[in-house]
Formats: C-alpha cells, structure tokens, sequence
C-alpha cells in the first residue's frame, strides 16, 4: 500500500464559522497504480493534496485518524523531518497550473538542480548531467534546460514539471490538474508520455491525479474517486465506476458527460450547485440535489459501504441501484429533483 | 560558477543603465564622483585646512578662481579645490554606506515581513511606523549632544531613518510574489523558508530593490548635506554640507559665487544622477514607462 488515508479533515476557521474544506476522506493508493480523484471545481481536490503536501496555511485544522505512506506514519513527522525525509524523495508534485510553478528568474534546468542538490549530496555537473536525462526522458531537447520559463510554451512547461517531479525516483507522484490549460493534443502527448514513463521505470510508481477532467481521469487511471463537497463518494476500478456507478452524483456526473458510443444523447446536468462548506449537514451532502433522496438521507452522514471488494460507496440507497440507473438517463428525473430542492 | 553569476549580473545592470540616456549620463556622473573620491589624497594640491600665501607671501584670502588658485580660496585662504576633492571623498562615502546599510535594513524587513505575515509582520511593521514618526534632524541633533561630533554618527542617523521606505515597498512587493505559484512550488519542492525568501522572492524584486538602493543613496546625500549645513557634521571631515556651512558661518555668502558654486552644483549633480540611475531600474523593473 502506497499512500494510505483514513477520516482526514482540513478544516479552515473564518469569520463566519469553520469551512470543511475536506471532511473526512478515506482513501488509499496501491502501490504501482494511478489513482484518479474527480470533482467539480471547490470540492477540496487542492485542499486534500495540499494537506498531504503540507502546503496549507497553518491557520488551517488538520486532523485524521491515519496518514500513513509505505507503512511510515505521516502524522507524527515534523515538518522538517517531512521535508528531508518524504517530500519529492517519496512523494513528489506537479502543481496545479504547473505552466506558472516555473520561476521566471531562474533557468529551467537550475531549478531541477536545485531540486536535486536540496535533497541529495549530489555535485552540481552530476545534477546537470541528470536534469538532461530527465529533460530527454520527458520528450524534451537536453539544450533546453539552459532556457528561461518564458522562453518555454506551456506544453513544455509542463513537461519541465513533470520532469522535475521525476527527479529523485519518488513512489508516488502527486499531479493537480496536470493537463489544465492545454490543447487537446499537447494533453494527449503529455498523458502518452507519462504512461511510458510509468512502463519504462523499474521501480513502482503511484500517480495520484486530480483533475476535474473526467476524460483526462479515464484514460490515465486504475481507479477513480469522485469527490463532492469536502467528501469523497464513491470510489472504484475505473471501469467499474464508467460501467456500474452505484452513487447518485457519479449517475449523474455521467450524464452531463458526451460519451462516444452514444453520440446524439442529449446531455443532463444536475440541477442546483455544491452546499455551502460552512453550514454543518448531518446527512449527505448530496441529498439537496439528489433526484432520489428520502427524509432518512438528512439525518445521518453515510458511512463507506463496500458493495464488492474495491468498491465503495458514501449512500445509503444502493440497494435500488437499479431504478436509479434506468431513471438517472430520464432528464425529467433531474429536474423534479430542482423542484423539491 | 561564482564569477560568471557576477559578470552575467554586472552585465544586466549595464545593459539596463545603458537602455535609457539618462541612465548612461547618471552612471557616467556616479563614476567619475566615485574615483574622484578614491584618488583625491592623490590629486589635491593642499590638505583642506591649509592656509595658502600667494606669490608675493601674502595671505590668500577669499581670492576668486585664478591660475594660482583654481578654484579660488575660502575666507581663511583655503584650498576650494582641495577642498572639493576631499568633501567629495566624505560625501560619496556617507552616501554609500548609509545608502547600502539602510537597503539592508529595509530589504530584510520588508522580506521577512511581508513572506511570513502574522505576527512578524505586526512586529516589524509597527516599528517601521515608529521609525517613521522618527524626525531625522532632531534625532542626530540628540546623537551628537549624546556621543559627540562624528562622520560615523551622521551615518548611523541616516541609515535608522532612510530604510523605513524601502521597508514598506519591498515589503508589498514579497507580498504579490508570495503569491505566486512559483513559490508554491519551491515550497513543495522542500526548499526552506529562507531560501525561498533569498532564493525566489528576492531575485524576482531585485530591480525594486536597485531602484531603492540608488533612491537611499540619493536621500543619504542629502540628508548629509543638510545635517553638515546647520552645522551637525563631521568637523574633521569636510562635506559638501560641511563648505556650505563654512561659507555661512563666514557671512560672505553674497559675494564668494566661487566658493559657493562647486558643492552646490555637485550635491545636485550627484542627486540628479542617482535619480537618472534610478530612473533606468524603474523602467526595467516596469517596461510600461519606457512608452510614454
């Protein structure tokens, strides 16, 4: 098991009361797999890598009943003991809008050095040498690592990125958002080149990728997360979450997205938008905008129920599975869910 | 590796002071003030407190420019031109240290202000306000009647007052490239608060920063030339200030043009150039000027 979380919340304190920017994820990452988190945008994807990155503002509350990855507790780690001993040897970044994570003062190639230097006793033409290797291993010309960011465009940014977060062999790598703000065919060649990269290493490899793309989720990952207000709903096998979802919200996300072996389908966006993170909801958080929502949904918080093995899901309605599925392509069910909402 | 930071640094600032007419005009000015300096016990003629008899033996008193005195004497027949070399060496020292030492402060204090927010910020910007409720004449004024008459005095009163501007700038300056992702990143990549502070944010503030460094030299010089004028300078040291408040105090302001014009005309030339310089890194630290 690479990366293994149980009931993590990041809780932030405001004026107005305390937002649950992450409420209670379990999840854990395999060793050697992609790990697919999807959501809309502020369900707290950034929060939750963020946390596990230790790059939240210390005004933050983190708290969670286990962090743990390769069996080494996360938790009980300073934050100096987690820089030197974790941070980009085990678990590296390519942050979210990797395109401006470049400094624009800096050669490209000095700041993968520079990476490789802060964690290793690596010499410089050592780390030179190596950040060229990186730079072919990524699709790019060695020559460029003597170029400025902005000399680079943003495909090759990103690449920059990614060839820097492969920099010290980590075993998890952490991508937010990876491919944002790319053309479709620079995303492709990118995707392409990280699968091969992943084929090409010798030792595991676990990506964890966050995006809101589910196109993106689908062809890179082994299993998929849907994420919904600070909560995650329902994880699975990928193909298993495409083929048989079980949670209302992955139903519906579905169907708000073209699929190609039904083109014509017109497609159903679910009515209403994500609960305010402040308020305290006992239930579900989806309940107010579920089409198949009962009183008892209100009441208590979900737990994770495993409906097979490797897959779990935050309802407490599976058991009508599949009414939903036969209903969930009705658009009429959707909107009754507004009237009621 | 170390030499060729230095020259590819030296190199951009050359390339930026050259970009602008001004700038080449300033920096020209600076230097030649700045060898003057260096090589005025060379060249004077006389030592500054030297009385001078001309040709006949007679006491050269308040003489105007002549091929026996170049630029004249004072009203106790002393050298102005030795006088000038020597003011110039004080003069551009003061400004220098006290202009290089109060960019120190300021740097600091803005950068770490700004970078670690909360508390620190609270703490080191309070007292920036408090400095800045600090007058600087009564202030040295207080130093002097404490400590006594001294060049290093008049610096230390410079350098307490002047950083407190650059202090509050460069601090919103960390404020905006803290945000930016970059940071983030260098964050996540492991790298310590300090290095991100002296690593990441300052070289993206450096042309803020030299725009500063000239803006204090500038403000030290004057504020040199005004203490030495009323008086509160260096006696042991002549300043430009210091021959202005010999030339008062001598009470023959309306008639010696020649013993007033040289130190007026060099305190303005030399704060004329620094701001030309300053000018220059304006513009590369923010090219929408150069349009206009």
């Amino acid at each position: 098991m690479s990366l293994r979380i149980k009931n993590l919340k990041t809780h932030y304190r405001i004026s107005d009361g305390i937002v649950k920017a992450v409420d209670g994820v379990t999840l854990h990452i395999k060793e050697d797999e992609v790990f697919g988190l999807a959501g809309e945008s502020g369900c707290g994807k950034s929060t939750l890598i963020r946390t596990i990155m230790r790059l939240i503002p210390r005004t933050a509350i983190v708290s969670a009943d286990e962090m743990s990855f390769r069996g080494q507790d996360l938790l009980s780690l300073s934050d100096k003991e987690y820089r030197d001993q974790i941070l980009w040897r085990k678990i590296s970044l390519v942050p979210q809008s990797a395109m401006n994570s470049l400094n624009p003062v800096y050669r490209v190639g000095k700041q993968i050095t520079e990476v490789i230097q802060t964690h290793t006793d690596m010499g410089k033409r050592e780390a030179m040498e190596l950040s060229e290797k990186l730079f072919k291993g990524v699709g790019l010309q060695p020559e460029l690592t003597l170029n400025y960011p902005h000399e680079f465009s943003g495909g090759m940014r990103q690449r920059a990125m990614i060839a820097m977060s492969l920099a010290l062999n980590p075993n998890l790598i952490v991508m937010d958002e990876p491919t944002t703000g790319l053309d479709v065919l620079v995303q492709e060649r990118i995707l392409r080149r990280l699968k091969e990269i992943r084929k090409e290493k010798k030792s595991a490899t676990s990506i964890f990728l966050i995006t809101h793309d589910i196109s993106v989720i689908a062809e890179m990952s082994d299993r998929i997360g849907i994420m919904y207000a600070g909560r995650i709903m329902e994880q699975a096998d990928a193909m298993e979450i495409f083929n048989k979802p079980y949670h209302p919200y992955t139903l519906g996300l579905k169907n708000a997205f073209p699929s190609i072996r039904s083109l014509g389908r017109e497609l159903i966006s679910i009515p209403g938008s994500p609960p305010n993170l402040i308020e305290d909801i006992p239930g579900c958080v989806f309940a107010f905008r579920c089409p198949f929502v009962i009183p008892e949904c209100h009441e208590a918080r979900p737990p994770d129920l495993e409906i097979k093995p490797n897959h779990l899901v935050a309802c407490i309605r599976t058991d009508h599975v599949e009414e939903f599925r036969k209903l969930a392509g009705d658009k009429k069910t959707w909107q009754s869910s507004k009237s009621t909402n | 590796m170390k030499l060729e930071t230095i020259k590819e640094f030296l190199l951009t600032q050359y390339r930026i002071i050259i970009s602008n007419k001004f700038g080449i005009f300033g920096a020209v000015i600076i230097l030649f003030f700045c060898l003057i300096g260096l090589l005025a016990p060379l060249i004077a003629p006389n030592q500054t407190w030297d009385t001078l008899r001309d040709a006949s033996g007679k006491l050269a008193l308040l003489r105007p420019p002549s091929w026996e005195f170049l630029m004249g004497t004072t009203a106790m027949g002393r050298d102005i031109l030795s006088q000038m070399l020597y003011a110039t060496r004080t003069t551009v020292l003061i400004g220098l240290v006290s202009g290089l030492i109060s960019i120190f402060i300021g740097a600091n204090m803005g950068l770490l202000s700004g970078y670690y927010g909360g508390k620190v910020d609270e703490i080191l910007m309070r007292f920036t306000d408090i400095i800045y409720g600090l007058p600087f004449l009564p202030f040295l004024i207080v130093l002097i009647a404490l400590f006594g008459r001294s060049l290093w005095f008049v610096i230390i009163a410079i350098c307490c007052i002047v950083w407190r501007t650059s202090a509050r700038v460069i601090r919103s300056q960390t404020l905006t490239i803290k945000q930016r992702q970059f940071t983030l990143a260098a964050k996540a990549r492991g790298c310590s608060n300090l290095r991100i502070i002296y690593g990441h944010i300052m070289p993206n503030i450096l042309p803020l920063l030299l725009l500063y460094t000239a803006f204090n030299i500038a403000w030290s010089v004057l504020a040199e030339a005004g203490a030495s004028f009323l008086g509160f300078g260096d006696p042991n040291n002549l300043s430009w200030g210091g021959m202005l408040y010999n030339l008062w105090i001598s009470g023959k302001i309306r008639t010696a043009w020649w013993w007033f014009a040289p130190p007026a005309i060099c305190i303005v030339l030399l704060v004329s150039a620094l701001v030309f310089v300053s000018r220059a890194y304006e513009e590369a630290a923010n090219p929408r000027l150069k349009q206009r």
